[in-house]
C-alpha cells in the first residue's frame, strides 16, 4: 500500500489498551512504551430527551487519544460529532460511559474535575468573542478567570496577537475584524493559557476556502510548536486528512465510530501535498466509506 | 463609501435645523396669512415672549424642581424594582410562568386610569405622582431586563462553561455586560414614560409642578403661556432622555445601538 511507505518515526506510540482494540486496530503496527493516553472515551453513550421521546445521539464510543496526537472527527452533519466534542470538553455529560483526561475522570457526579478542565482549550464554529471586550481582553479572558494580573495578561495577549497575525488590533472590538481574524482571535484565546488539549468544533467552517487553507497551515504549525493534543471536528474530508494523524469517521443515527484511518504523511505538510496521489488515496478511502453508509 | 458614511453622519445636523425652520415657517404662515385665531395658535413671537416671562419668574423653577423630582424618584424606584424583578424572573422560569398572567393583566390595564385612585390613596402631594411615574416606568424596564437575562448567547455561555468559570465571573464578564444593552433600552423608554406619568398625575390633582401649570394656563385661556409650558416640558423630557442616552454611550460603547451600523 502506498501510504504504508509513509509511516514514519513520528508515529505516536499507541496505548495497548484492550478497550481500544477497535480504535487501535488500524494503528497497531507501531510499537513502544504504552504511555497513558491523554484523552479517553470509554463506552460513551449519549441520549437526548426530546418531546418525541429519546434520541440516541452517540452509541458505544471508545476512543483514546495520545499525547500530541492530532485527531480529526469526520462525518456528515447530524452524525453526532459536535455532541462527541462537547462531551470531550465537559460541556455536556455522557449518559453512559466515562471521559478520562490523563489519569483523571472528567466527571465526578454532576461536577467536573477542574484540573482536567483546565487542560482544555476550546474553539467553536462561531468565534464567540464577547462584543464588550477588546480583542486583547477577549484573548486574555481565560487568564483573567485564573487571576493572572492585568499586566501579564496584556503581555500574553500581545504575544498571541503577534503569533496569529493580529498585531495592531489588540484594542479593536471583535465587530471591527473580519471573520477569519475573529476566528484567529478565538484560537488565540484558547491558546492563552497553553492548554495541553485543543478541542475544535469546525472552527473554519464559516470561512472561505482560501482563508481556510491558510488557517489549516497555521493550525498545523501551532500544533507542532505547542505540541498540544488536538481533536478537530470537520465535515471536510480534505481538511480532516490534511491535519490529522488519525481520522475518526463517524456514522449517524446513532453516532458510532465507523472506522479510524491513520494518516502518516510527514509534517509539516504543505498545501500542495493535497494533490499527491497518496493523499488522494486516503481521501478516496474515506469518501468511499462515507458513500457506503448512504444518506 | 467613506464620504457616504460621513455624509450620513452629518445629515441629521443639517436636516434638523431645516425641519425646525420649516415648521416655524408654516406656523408663522398659518398665523399671519391664513389668519388662525391667536387663541388657537398664538404667534411664535407671543410664545417666545411668554416663555421669556416664564423663565425670569422665580416661581417657575419651583415647579420645574417638583416635576423633575417626581420623574426622577419614580424612575429610580422603577429602575431598582425593574432590574431586580427582571433578573429574578429571568433566573426562575417557574416564577415567571406563575406571575405571567398577572404581568400581562397589569400591562394591558391603562394605568393612567388608575391615577384618581392613587390620588385618593396617596393624596394630592408629590407621592401620588411618584407612584404613577414609577408604575409607568416599571414595565418597560422589567420586560427588557427579563429579555436580556434570557437572551445571553449560548455560544458565549459555552465559552465560560468550557473555561470552568465561577458563578461570579460568569455574571461579571458575561451576564452583566450582555444584559446592560437591554437595561438601557428599557431605561430609554422608561424615562419618557415617567415624564408622562408625572405630568398626567399633576393634571389630575395637586397645585404644583409643570403639569399643574399647564392646567392653570388652560383655565386662564392663556394659550401662549400654555405653549411655553409645553415647550419647557418638551425640553425637560429631551434633556432626561439624552442624559440616559449619554450614560449608555459611556457604559456600553461597544454596542450596536451606540456604534450605529454594523461593520463588515
Amino acid at each position: 500500500m502506498e501510504s504504508q511507505r509513509l509511516l514514519d518515526s513520528q508515529e505516536q506510540a499507541s496505548a495497548a489498551d484492550p478497550r481500544d482494540a477497535r480504535v487501535e486496530a488500524r494503528n497497531d503496527d507501531s510499537a513502544g512504551a504504552a504511555a497513558r493516553p491523554e484523552l479517553e472515551l470509554l463506552a460513551v453513550d449519549k441520549t437526548f430527551q426530546t418531546r418525541q421521546g429519546s434520541t440516541e445521539a452517540l452509541s458505544d464510543i471508545n476512543l483514546s487519544v495520545d499525547r500530541g496526537e492530532f485527531i480529526s472527527l469526520l462525518g456528515r452533519s447530524g452524525c453526532g460529532k459536535t455532541t462527541l466534542l462537547r462531551i470531550l470538553a465537559g460541556l455536556i455529560a455522557p449518559t453512559e460511559g466515562e471521559v478520562r483526561v490523563g489519569d483523571r475522570s472528567l466527571w465526578h457526579g454532576a461536577n467536573r474535575d477542574s484540573e482536567a478542565l483546565s487542560k482544555f482549550g476550546l474553539v467553536f464554529q462561531d468565534p464567540n468573542l464577547f462584543p464588550w471586550f477588546s480583542i486583547e481582553d477577549n484573548i486574555a479572558l481565560p487568564l483573567k478567570l485564573r487571576g493572572v494580573a492585568k499586566k501579564a495578561r496584556r503581555a500574553r495577549a500581545e504575544e498571541l496577537c503577534d503569533l496569529l497575525g493580529l498585531s495592531g488590533f489588540e484594542r479593536s472590538y471583535p465587530r471591527e475584524l473580519s471573520g477569519g481574524m475573529r476566528q484567529r482571535a478565538a484560537i488565540a484565546r484558547a491558546l492563552s493559557y497553553d492548554p495541553r488539549i485543543l478541542l475544535m468544533d469546525e472552527p473554519f467552517g464559516a470561512l472561505d476556502a482560501m482563508t481556510r487553507d491558510k488557517m489549516n497551515l497555521e493550525l498545523q504549525s501551532i500544533s507542532i510548536t505547542t505540541g498540544a493534543t488536538v481533536v478537530f471536528v470537520t465535515h471536510s474530508i480534505t481538511e480532516a486528512v490534511f491535519l490529522a494523524d488519525r481520522v475518526v469517521l463517524l456514522s449517524p443515527r446513532p453516532g458510532r465510530i465507523r472506522s479510524v484511518v491513520p494518516v502518516t504523511f510527514e509534517r509539516p505538510r504543505a498545501l500542495e501535498s493535497e494533490s499527491d496521489s497518496s493523499f488522494q488515496e486516503v481521501v478516496r478511502t474515506l469518501r468511499h466509506e462515507l458513500d457506503e453508509e448512504g444518506v | 463609501m467613506d464620504t457616504r458614511d460621513r455624509f450620513m453622519k452629518l445629515l441629521p445636523w443639517i436636516s434638523t435645523p431645516v425641519m425646525l425652520a420649516l415648521s416655524l415657517g408654516v406656523w408663522t404662515f398659518l398665523v399671519r396669512v391664513v389668519g388662525v385665531s391667536e387663541f388657537i395658535l398664538p404667534a411664535p413671537r407671543a410664545v417666545a415672549e411668554s416663555l421669556g416671562a416664564l423663565l425670569i419668574d422665580p416661581e417657575i423653577w419651583g415647579h420645574v424642581r417638583i416635576t423633575l423630582t417626581e420623574v426622577l424618584a419614580g424612575f429610580a424606584i422603577a429602575l431598582l424594582l425593574g432590574v431586580v424583578g427582571g433578573a429574578v424572573l429571568g433566573r426562575l422560569p417557574w416564577l415567571e410562568v406563575a406571575v405571567r398572567p398577572a404581568l400581562v393583566a397589569a400591562q394591558v390595564i391603562p394605568k393612567v386610569a388608575l391615577i384618581p385612585l392613587f390620588v385618593i390613596w396617596f393624596g394630592f402631594g408629590i407621592t401620588s405622582k411618584v407612584v404613577v411615574a414609577c408604575i409607568l416606568a416599571f414595565f418597560p424596564i422589567l420586560l427588557n431586563v427579563l429579555l436580556g437575562v434570557r437572551s445571553v448567547d449560548r455560544g458565549y455561555r459555552d465559552v465560560m462553561r468550557g473555561l470552568g468559570a465561577s458563578r461570579w465571573a460568569t455574571f461579571r464578564d458575561l451576564e452583566l455586560p450582555s444584559t446592560l444593552p437591554h437595561v438601557f433600552a428599557g431605561m430609554e423608554v422608561a424615562i419618557v414614560f415617567s415624564v408622562i406619568g408625572a405630568i398626567v398625575g399633576e393634571y389630575l390633582g395637586g397645585n404644583e409642578g409643570l403639569g399643574y401649570l399647564v392646567v392653570v394656563s388652560l383655565n386662564a385661556l392663556d394659550s401662549s403661556k400654555l405653549f411655553a409650558v409645553i415647550l419647557l416640558l418638551a425640553t425637560m423630557g429631551s434633556v432626561l432622555f439624552f442624559a440616559i442616552n449619554g450614560v449608555k454611550r459611556f457604559v456600553i460603547p461597544w454596542h450596536e445601538s451606540v456604534t450605529g451600523r454594523d461593520i463588515g
